[in-house]
């Protein structure tokens, strides 16, 4: 159970935020222009890293914005978290 | 007897105060102060237990929550009764009722206790490669082996105690309240950190708060001394919170740590009424302090499992602490220094000692000349090769080691004894270290797995005897040095203080002890709890298993309550010595939490009954229960099912609300969908992209029903959404999906699409909804709001009116879920109740008739409507729906269009929606029931199931909607729906039954 640093609100409790997977994977802006295995690749693939990953999430219990998390899946060490639209401050 | 092994001068108990207590029906005495199992033994009585396979008879062995054989049944109320309890750990009280456990008929003699005669047949894995075969003889197995093993009686009434948690947040958390701990405490609070500090026991102090021996000194006086008057200076320090009878249970990340604080267990049930039994705390701390101390080690030979074995430290503390002797005629059998403490605590108490066997060559420690003054006679180089006596002890055999330790030499001799300490070294508890994520390092000199400094998550360290210091010199010094590093604090009041111990120089270890019979037939227990010997680790070895992790599994080993905490470490050291590995390499099995059990009750804590789950009730819920109204859970939400009529039974009572709903009216509280307030110069474009079909073109006032999909094309969720006004619409959800589409709907908001101008708000709450419908629907709204034209042309169908009933605002939709003419008022909740009844008054000559959930299910099946979660099930699309009508083909994009072409969503033999009707028109099929063609193939292939079943008033039928493969083709076809006793006949149809040309929304 780890402490989040909502952006907008502070540190807080993960019972309050809910997780969104993967980040920084864009939908397509012209989803009928692509091929049914480029929407696949979209739609289904997610790359489950063990280490640092770039994820989003929620503050579901709290001021519902969403936001990116990097955390290290392995120990669950966050080491950055920016608000949506923003580059990572941490290489990707 | 008592008076024979009670001795008279210790603080600790109160022996002003006597207790009666029964164990096994036996009416006993303690006192205050006392553990079970300190009592117990005052009375003699060391047998308390039946070993889990050969059911062994088991003593006593320990003192503290390692306890592997002290298991017992507290209490026989059916709600209150408390199976698995450590009677080393549970303080004794007035009346307090204990059974032994594990054990049938009784302790003394016990049928299974035949398992130890077959024990050769008994082997690791027994189980596993007896009852695995046939399959079909596990239930005759099963019963017995339920009915001679178990581990205690649940409750079997609901559990009348309370119990509470607590959130802490703190600076700094110090886990266990020994000497180390008590130091910690101290610099922390002293140096303005808000500290909490926990221990498991009622008093404070540890092992050195009975320390009371001349080689252990403080400033010149015993440590035991110095460490009281520490105790009572902390208790004074503002910063400083401490909590005893606080067992921490689990370190998870972040510090985030959960303990269990035991209120009333110590007292007697009468005093205990009304209080919270147990509170769980749950700790967020900048920082942790770890001191958990350490656990003696048994050592590993023939027979070594006897009711008067016991670890010598639990010796020690039982005649230091609670002044109990648990022999007359007491050995000890050793391979370090810490006996002859016990020695020497024994001698001063006036037991006489028999001798001390001692596997190393010899010992020149000032301890150990202390007890040679004694005249005390110690056999060095030896070991025990057997010992005898079946309920207690009684005698011992011991033989000369051989130089290499692995086998023994010379004459044997025997020993009577009604008591043996053993000690095989010590263990530090290491184990909230490694939940919390730290990594073991192993120190050889002592065969001990520590903490490792490198890889110790941030923010906590470990001192003391659980840091891998054993010697109270070494305690004091490093536990001063580091935690001032921890804290950052530069000047202690430990910096000078003087400590004086007795230093162990030699050391020996063999984990499994030789005797002079071969291996093969000898007894040496490993778990005592689960009855694993090192035979059967080795036999495991032999059969190929290699990971200590399913070494563990196939023997059992270290997976009881006591989760191995006294076996491990010989399970580990034998499983080394006979594959030639480094024990560091092989490294330890996981330690789970909780550290200790903790009770469902802790658990759960206030979560229970009605604040299980939280309850949404209706403004109109009082009503509806006054008209009694059945329920139904929707979510969290409670909704009128039906309403029961002068004994009806639920499907006539729905059958006189269907009937009455088309025939007159009828009304429904419809409060429990979701409703979403959508505004913003860019909320058209919103609902373009989120919904299948096109919003841009609805005229304001006007209402339209709209498809969500999930961005993989399968249907979501659905309702009406009305334009109150040029930028703002609101939009209707079903009760169980509000919460997911509103989360859905912001998320696209926010990630996707943040350049639109659109804002959204719940207000499902704050909103009301009445539906009336029925031929007589407009008749009731013109007389709750007669100035309101409710002509064709000015209210259509599918259009929305702001209006005022009784000075009250609200929002009349006319839209229709049954097909009827119908209404839906949306009125500001807090009025709802009042505008409900003035439409049940306006429909008293209509013979209003209100109705529920179940009606409007059938109604709308009727009509073929589907309901999201019960036609459809994550994996239906709008054209397996037959809805292709509602996709917006000209449409740039909506979530989920792309999917709608998938090479697997254009299947066209895909699960698809139809209408089925049974055969015999008064057969009503099941939901969930299979569709088949051909009865007699093998496998049947299934070709669908039913989603929805109804028999149908109006149309004095049943009618079911159902999903078939390739269902759009199906129509007319014959097929079976195969029950227990029938098979029932059915034919596919459309899917709408009633009304098909909607004449009836115009009626
Ligand atoms: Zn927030």
């Amino acid at each position: 159970m780890f402490i989040i640093n909502c952006p907008y609100c502070g540190e807080r409790d993960q019972t309050e935020f809910s997780s969104g997977g993967e980040a920084h994977i864009v939908r397509p802006k012209q989803p009928t222009e692509l091929s049914d295995d480029e929407w696949a690749e979209f739609l289904f693939m997610r790359k489950n890293i063990k280490g640092i990953q770039f994820e989003r999430w929620n503050h579901s219990h709290g001021c519902r914005k969403w936001f990116n998390v990097v955390r290290d899946t392995s120990n669950d060490k966050i080491h950055a978290v920016y608000k949506m639209g923003e580059k990572p401050p941490v290489n990707k | 007897m008592t008076q024979e092994l009670r001795i008279n001068n210790k603080k600790f108990i109160d022996q002003t105060n006597r207790l009666s207590f029964k164990f096994n029906g036996e009416k006993l005495y303690g006192y205050k102060g006392d553990t079970l199992a300190s009592a117990l033994l005052a009375n003699n009585i060391h047998l308390v237990g039946r070993s889990f396979k050969y059911h062994r008879p088991r003593g006593i062995m320990t003192c503290g929550s390692e306890e592997p054989n002290a298991i017992v049944q507290i209490g026989n109320d059916p709600s209150l009764t408390d199976p698995n309890v450590r009677a080393t750990e549970i303080e004794l009280y007035e009346g307090l009722e204990a059974f032994s456990q594990n054990c049938w008929p009784n302790v003394k003699f016990d049928i299974g206790g035949i398992n130890n005669l077959l024990s050769p047949l008994l082997p690791a894995g027994f189980y596993y490669k007896t009852f695995m075969w046939p399959a079909g003889f596990w239930e005759k197995y099963e019963f017995f082996i339920r009915h001679s093993a178990g581990l205690g009686k649940s409750p079997t009434k609901p559990d009348p105690d309370i119990y509470d948690h607590k959130y802490y947040h703190c600076d700094v958390l110090v886990v266990g309240g020994g000497i180390s701990g008590i130091m910690a405490a101290k610099l922390s609070a002293e140096n303005n950190n808000e500290t909490l500090l926990l221990d498991d026991k009622n008093i404070l102090g540890g092992t050195t708060i009975y320390q009371n021996n001349d080689c252990f000194t403080i400033d010149d006086n015993h440590t035991n001394y110095w460490l009281e008057k520490e105790i009572k200076n902390i208790k004074n320090i503002k910063n400083l919170t401490i909590k005893t009878r606080t067992s921490l249970a689990a370190y998870h990340g972040y510090n985030y740590l959960l303990a269990k604080e035991n209120i009333t267990d110590h007292l007697n049930p009468d005093e205990r009424k009304g209080k919270i039994r147990q509170r769980l705390w749950k700790i967020r701390a900048k920082k942790v302090i770890i001191a958990t101390g350490s656990i003696e080690r048994p050592l590993i030979f023939n027979n070594n499992d006897r009711p008067g074995i016991m670890l010598s430290s639990a010796i020690k503390k039982f005649i230091d602490f609670y002044g109990v002797k648990t022999g007359k005629e007491i050995s000890l059998f050793t391979n370090n220094d810490s006996a002859y403490e016990t020695a020497i605590s024994l001698k001063k108490s006036g037991v006489n000692i028999v001798s001390i066997i001692d596997i190393r060559d010899e010992s020149s420690s000032k301890i150990v000349k202390e007890v040679e003054k004694h005249n005390i006679k110690i056999y060095w180089n030896h070991t025990i090769v057997n010992t005898e006596g079946y309920r207690r002890i009684s005698f011992i055999e011991i033989m000369q080691l051989s130089d290499d330790g692995s086998g023994v030499i010379g004459k044997k001799i025997k020993l009577k004894t009604d008591c043996l300490g053993i000690s095989g070294g010590w263990t530090p508890m290491v184990h909230l270290f490694t939940q919390s994520g730290g990594k073991l390092k192993f120190r050889s000199d002592d065969n001990v797995f520590l903490p490792d400094k490198n890889k110790t998550p941030s923010d906590q360290i470990s001192i003391g005897s659980c840091n891998g210091d054993f010697d109270i010199k070494d305690i004091i010094l490093n536990s001063n040095k580091d935690v001032k590093t921890f804290l950052g604090i530069e000047n202690s009041p430990f910096d000078n203080i003087k400590v004086e111990s007795s230093k162990e120089e030699k050391k020996r270890n063999i984990w499994l002890l030789p005797s002079d019979k071969p291996i093969g037939k000898t007894k040496p227990f490993l778990d005592f709890q689960n009855d694993s010997t090192a035979k059967d680790v080795k036999l495991a070895l032999r059969e190929g298993f290699k990971s200590i992790e399913h070494v563990k599994r196939y023997t059992t080993t270290g997976m009881g309550t006591d989760q191995g905490k006294l076996s491990n470490m010989h399970a580990l050291g034998i499983i080394a010595e006979t594959t030639g590995t480094n024990m560091g390499e092989l490294g330890t099995t996981t330690f789970r939490p909780p550290y200790t059990p903790l009770t469902f009750g802790a658990i759960v804590g206030r979560n229970v009954g009605e604040f299980f789950d939280h309850t949404r009730k209706t403004a109109m819920h009082n009503w509806h229960v006054q008209n009694k109204a059945q329920f139904e859970n929707v979510g969290q939400w409670k909704r009128a099912w039906y309403y029961p009529k002068n004994g009806e039974s639920m499907y006539d009572a729905v059958q006189r609300e269907s009937k009455a709903a088309r025939e007159s009216v009828g009304i429904l509280d419809a409060s429990t969908l979701g409703k979403i307030d959508i505004q913003g110069t860019d909320a058209s474009e919103f609902l373009n992209r989120v919904y299948t079909n096109a919003w841009s073109k609805l005229a304001i006032g006007k209402c339209r029903y709209g498809l969500m999909l999930n961005e993989d094309g399968m249907v979501y969720d659905d309702g009406v959404t009305t334009r109150l006004d040029q930028n703002h619409y609101i939009m209707t959800t079903t009760t169980g999906g509000a919460a997911n589409v509103l989360s859905k709907l912001e998320d696209y908001l926010q990630t996707e699409w943040p350049e639109l101008d659109v804002y959204l708000t719940t207000v499902t709450d704050h909103f009301s909804t009445i539906s009336i419908c029925g031929p007589n629907s407009k008749k009731i709204l013109s007389k709750v709001i007669p100035d309101l034209d409710l002509s064709d042309q000015n209210f259509p169908h599918m259009s929305f009116k702001n209006s005022i009933i009784n000075g009250i605002k609200c929002r009349v939709m006319r839209i229709s879920f049954t097909g009827e003419h119908s209404y839906e008022i949306n009125i500001q909740s807090n009025y709802a109740k009042h505008v409900w009844e003035l439409c049940m008054d306006a429909g008293k000559n209509y013979n209003i008739t209100p109705y529920g959930t179940e009606t409007m299910h059938l109604l709308r099946a009727e009509k073929g409507f589907i309901i999201t979660g019960q036609d459809t099930d994550g994996t239906m699309t709008p054209s397996d729906l037959q809805m292709d009508w509602i996709i917006g083909k000209k449409k740039f994009d909506f979530i989920g269009k792309r999917s709608l072409y998938r090479s697997d969503t254009i299947r066209d033999d895909r699960k698809q929606l139809v209408g089925l009707l049974t055969d015999d028109p008064k057969e009503i099929l099941e939901e969930g029931a299979q569709i088949v063609e051909k009865l007699n193939q093998k496998p049947v292939e299934m070709l669908g199931h039913v989603t929805s079943s109804y028999f149908s008033p109006n149309l004095n039928k049943s009618i079911a909607l159902a999903v078939m493969k390739s269902g759009k083709k199906l129509k007319g076809k014959k097929f079976f729906v195969p029950m227990e006793n029938k098979n029932i006949n059915v034919t596919v149809t459309d899917t709408v039954f009633f009304d098909k040309e909607n004449k009836r929304l115009n009626a």
